[in-house]
């Protein structure tokens, strides 16, 4: 059986008094695609959040690869950040840098490469987004897909053991959104690394990941694969897929 | 309705919690400034950005206010007959105060905004999250090479507002006031001391200091969206137009102790 490479424990955040995670526990596999669903203000973001070290938690447990990220230094999580890529809702690109240079940006960050290797990966890693040609454009220049597959080209530059992907379909058309759900696919299939989705959109939960976690008021309702996410008889469950929980 | 005790417990504690995470902004700042690696080339982008783009306006400003200066002084002058020390005035207002304070607002309302802008649509658009998630400090990336370039820039723009300020001075002299350019320069040299010129100068590189820290701070605590970022820029510039005056007083009166 695989080990998991995130361990989530009691975890609870609240925000000025308002508790958005009550006790959330999760197991994450190696190598696994999992997808956390539930509707808006669940804190799925949050979750996110709290697993790259983001934001610390009020009380709980983050393992990552065996060792508890919580009590640890802002200098202190970096070799943490190196096994994590992360893709965020708006694709957060820097607007002063070129689609080349964001996708250069950890690259510069955690290793000394040669000026001509760094660019050989650059373009190693928007040809895997299916961007060639990209790295002169601004961020200004390209649309929101484009954006986002420039984002994740620079989330899996120093090749992460994890990625996490922040509403990654949110805001597209239907063709961008499918061409997203076949990336994550992709990436999982080639780079055999541990993808945390958070959506709300459960269709394309359903076509990139291998379990589905429903977030709700702030626990995990229920964790399972497709099969038995799709056949379960947790009312909030049902209720998500009859789409009774506001998204 | 809250009771007014309440209320001012409440401005007092946030006028309290601003004022911590400013200085803590300002410590993070000195403490990931002093270690390597120095990004000089992040520093020398801000100068360019801060100072050059800043001359056009300060140099505009400077030039005007030594010849409204020029004018209101000669108008009060003339009574006395001494309107031949009108060069000395100026020059004196311009150098140890008027030069420093000016310069040191238009900067805040030019560059100490813009600032806040910048740093406040990344933290809305979660560039800044981006900058930690791939490992790197955005203090050090982001508000070290700004604090370093106001500090250096200032006093350079200011010495700069201060010769045009003398210069636009000399113009209402000589078309005006008929007070030659010789007999200008020459009481203002034989009156001025180094002191009043590092006096105000000195002056300068704490509201450099005051101008980045607000700018930053505001922008790293951006929240609301795009509302939130117009909100932290007029902070900005109020904050730091108040603080620059305030502690222009204060600074005047530890200079002149020197």
């Amino acid at each position: 059986m695989k080990r998991p490479i995130i361990e989530i424990k009691d975890l609870h955040k609240s925000y000025e008094d308002l508790p958005v995670l009550q006790g959330v526990d999760l197991d994450i596999k190696w190598g696994e695609t999992i997808t956390i669903v539930g509707g808006s203000g669940t804190g799925k973001s949050v979750l996110l959040k709290l697993i790259s070290g983001l934001e610390k938690p009020d009380q709980g447990v983050i393992r990552i690869d065996a060792r508890d990220i919580v009590p640890l230094k802002e200098d202190e999580l970096v070799p943490i950040r190196r096994k994590i890529g992360m893709l965020f809702q708006g694709g957060a690109l820097f607007d002063s840098l070129s689609a080349g240079e964001n996708v250069a940006y950890p690259i510069r960050e955690h290793f000394r490469l040669a000026e001509k290797e760094i660019q050989r990966i650059v373009r190693e890693k928007l040809g895997l987004v299916g961007l060639d040609g990209v790295e002169e454009k601004m961020p200004a220049e390209l649309s929101g897909g484009m954006k986002k597959r420039v984002g994740l080209a620079r989330a899996i530059a120093i090749d992460p053991e994890i990625i996490l992907y922040d509403e990654p379909t949110t805001g597209l058309d239907p063709a961008n959104t499918e061409r997203i759900n076949q990336l994550i696919v992709e990436l999982q299939r080639i780079l055999k690394v541990t993808s945390i989705v958070v959506t709300h959109d459960l269709d394309s939960a359903y076509t990139v990941t291998d379990r589905l976690a429903l977030l709700h008021k702030g626990l995990i309702a229920m964790v399972g694969t497709k099969k038995e996410f799709k056949a379960s008889a947790v009312q909030e469950v049902k209720d998500f897929i009859a789409k009774k929980i506001v998204e | 309705m809250k009771d007014p005790i309440s209320l001012i417990q409440q401005r007092i504690q946030s006028a309290l919690r601003y004022v911590g995470g400013a200085s803590r902004l300002l410590f993070e700042a000195i403490s990931c400034g002093i270690r390597p690696p120095y990004q000089l080339g992040l520093i020398l982008q801000e100068i360019e950005a801060i100072g050059i783009q800043s001359l056009t306006v300060v140099n505009v400003i400077a030039l005007f206010t030594g010849m409204v200066l020029a004018l209101q002084t000669a108008y009060a002058l003339s009574r006395f007959g001494a309107k031949g020390f009108i060069g000395v005035v100026v020059a004196i207002s311009l150098v140890r105060e008027i030069g420093p304070v000016f310069t040191g607002i238009m900067v805040a309302g030019r560059v100490g905004s813009g600032i806040a802008a910048e740093i406040g649509s990344m933290k809305v658009t979660e560039q800044i999250d981006a900058i930690r998630v791939m490992g790197a400090n955005p203090v050090k990336r982001l508000v070290v090479p700004k604090l370093i370039a106001s500090i250096v820039v200032l006093p350079l723009l200011t010495i700069v507002a201060d010769c045009l300020g003398i210069v636009g001075g000399l113009f209402i002299s000589i078309t005006e006031l008929q007070v030659n350019s010789y007999y200008y320069f020459t009481t203002i040299l034989d009156a001025i001391s180094l002191h009043d010129v590092a006096s105000g100068v000195g002056k300068t590189v704490f509201f450099g200091l005051i101008i980045a820290v607000i700018g930053c701070y505001q922008g790293m605590t951006t929240a609301g969206g795009t509302v939130g970022v117009g909100r932290s820029t007029t902070a900005t510039v109020v904050v730091a137009s108040i603080l620059i005056l305030v502690s222009d007083f204060f600074l005047t009166k530890i200079f002149l102790m020197l």
